[in-house]
């Protein structure tokens, strides 16, 4: 399992070393939208560092969208699948391979959103480090949700459009608790219970997707 | 014949309870002494969410995985999943309403970024979304996979409403029929009205899941039957 969740992992993340869809369009974008956030607050409230971690995660949601949605397109051109079945590769080891390289690009925009954040939000230098492995661990938690989302809407009617309806509720416990830790390490509340839910949320998708991503491959 | 005797005597045992609910809810008992009236609506809202979340969801989340599990895979376990689904969407409504009606005069506003509201209000998107996920897929065998895994990740949310209240301690308010070491904090006429109103409201919801399963049951008919008329009409202009 862990074999082919390091081989799938490596082909998307070469894909994407190739094609520089996330260092020029997706990195971009989220740049672009931080800025917009800062610029919806109006000067007077743009260096407010308590709007910073919501501003964020907000920003984290749209560009983990548009790279869900890349992770399943690249697997879409025609034959691809039939490919990937026909290899009798391990379900679980592939959705594995998938969330893995769906973190870490989600793990390279949020370290340069984070670093935005700094800039242009003015939160605490000190309180984004301190908040760096709970933005880790939602991020991963994000790749691993999206990866099964991405999988049950792949080539349905409306696809694109019906990603976002799905992922956005399923999202909102993750992107809460997230919010809420990044808060916490910027010295606004406690911050075990999030982490806790950030955890358990990261296991339950990483669990159901090792257990039922199989039947999506199936079908 | 116990299926018989369920089938002629849910509806009107179902009409029966909720009755009673209603006459012993407004006429029977007292006013309470913090709320006062408002404590008659306390005799459907906590049923309607108990059967939202857990009664239908329950047999939604449960149909599915049996859809899922090979041994039990069968199209009934994949058209109870999405009728209970369907009802449990009206319920999670009629949830958010009923809450929202008793929350305006109790706590000043119709509706509160509380942590129980919040996330009932996430499980009814999510069940929503079940129901456009399987619009978008036609392939029937398709279409129940995924919406069985997707209505197995959605049943995660089930338990963090249930813990919510325990969790963040924002303005819902925690238990109140028993205290964590279950003892009973409702007692008389209204625990008996309660009782009565969860068993009443608990029928209702059987009774239109098994509505709407022989609802589905006949449209897959007509759309075989249609789909067989086209077919023969084609095979008939072929041999002209």
């Amino acid at each position: 399992m862990i074999r082919v969740a390091w081989l799938v992992a490596r082909k998307d993340l070469r894909i994407e070393a190739r094609s520089r869809v996330l260092l020029w369009q997706v990195v971009p974008f989220g740049a672009m939208a931080l800025l917009l956030s800062g610029l919806a607050l109006g000067p007077a409230h743009a260096g407010d560092s308590s709007a910073g971690p919501g501003l964020f995660y907000l920003v984290v949601l749209f560009v983990a969208l548009l790279m869900i949605n890349r992770s399943q397109v690249i697997e879409s051109t025609p034959g691809t699948r039939a490919s990937v079945a026909t290899l009798g590769l391990d379900p679980a080891g592939v959705f594995l391979g998938k969330a893995l390289a769906l973190a870490i690009e989600l793990w390279v925009t949020g370290l340069v959103l984070l670093a935005g954040t700094v800039l242009v939000l003015h939160t605490a230098l000190h309180g984004a480090i301190l908040a760096l492995p709970s933005v880790l661990v939602t991020l991963a938690g994000l790749a691993c949700a999206g990866t099964l989302y991405g999988a049950l809407t792949a080539g349905g009617e409306g696809a694109s459009t019906l990603l976002p309806v799905l992922c956005l509720p399923a999202f909102a416990p993750l992107l809460i608790a997230g919010e809420r830790s990044f808060s916490a390490a910027l010295g606004h509340g406690g911050l075990w219970e999030w982490w806790v839910i950030v955890l358990v949320a990261l296991v339950a998708y990483g669990g159901v997707g090792i257990l039922l991503y199989g039947v999506l491959e199936e079908s | 014949m116990i299926r018989q005797l369920y089938q002629r005597l849910l509806g009107p045992v179902t009409l029966v309870l909720l009755a009673l609910t209603i006459w012993l809810g407004v006429w029977v008992t007292p006013p309470d002494k913090v709320q006062g009236n408002l404590v008659r609506l306390l005799y459907v809202h906590p049923a309607i969410a108990w059967v939202a979340l857990y009664v239908s969801f329950g047999t939604a989340t449960i149909a599915s995985a049996l859809y899922l599990w090979r041994r039990t895979r069968s199209w009934v376990a994949d058209r109870v999943a999405h009728c209970a689904m369907e009802v449990s969407v009206v319920f999670i409504i009629l949830t958010l309403i009923t809450g929202s009606i008793w929350g305006r005069p109790t706590w000043g506003v119709w509706w509160a970024w509380d942590a129980r509201l919040t996330s009932t209000a996430i499980l009814g998107v999510l069940a929503l979304g079940y129901l456009a996920l399987r619009r978008a897929n036609d392939d029937p065998t398709l279409r129940a996979k995924r919406s069985a895994v997707f209505a197995i990740l959605a049943a995660i949310n089930v338990p963090i409403i249930h813990f919510s209240v325990q969790w963040w301690k924002t303005l819902h308010q925690g238990a109140t029929v028993f205290t964590s070491n279950r003892t009973l904090l409702v007692h008389g006429s209204m625990a008996w009205t309660l009782l009565i109103s969860f068993v009443g409201f608990t029928l209702l919801f059987f009774w239109l899941l098994r509505a709407r399963y022989r609802l589905e049951v006949a449209r897959e008919r007509v759309e075989r039957a249609t789909l067989d008329a086209a077919l023969s009409q084609r095979q008939r202009e072929g041999a002209l």
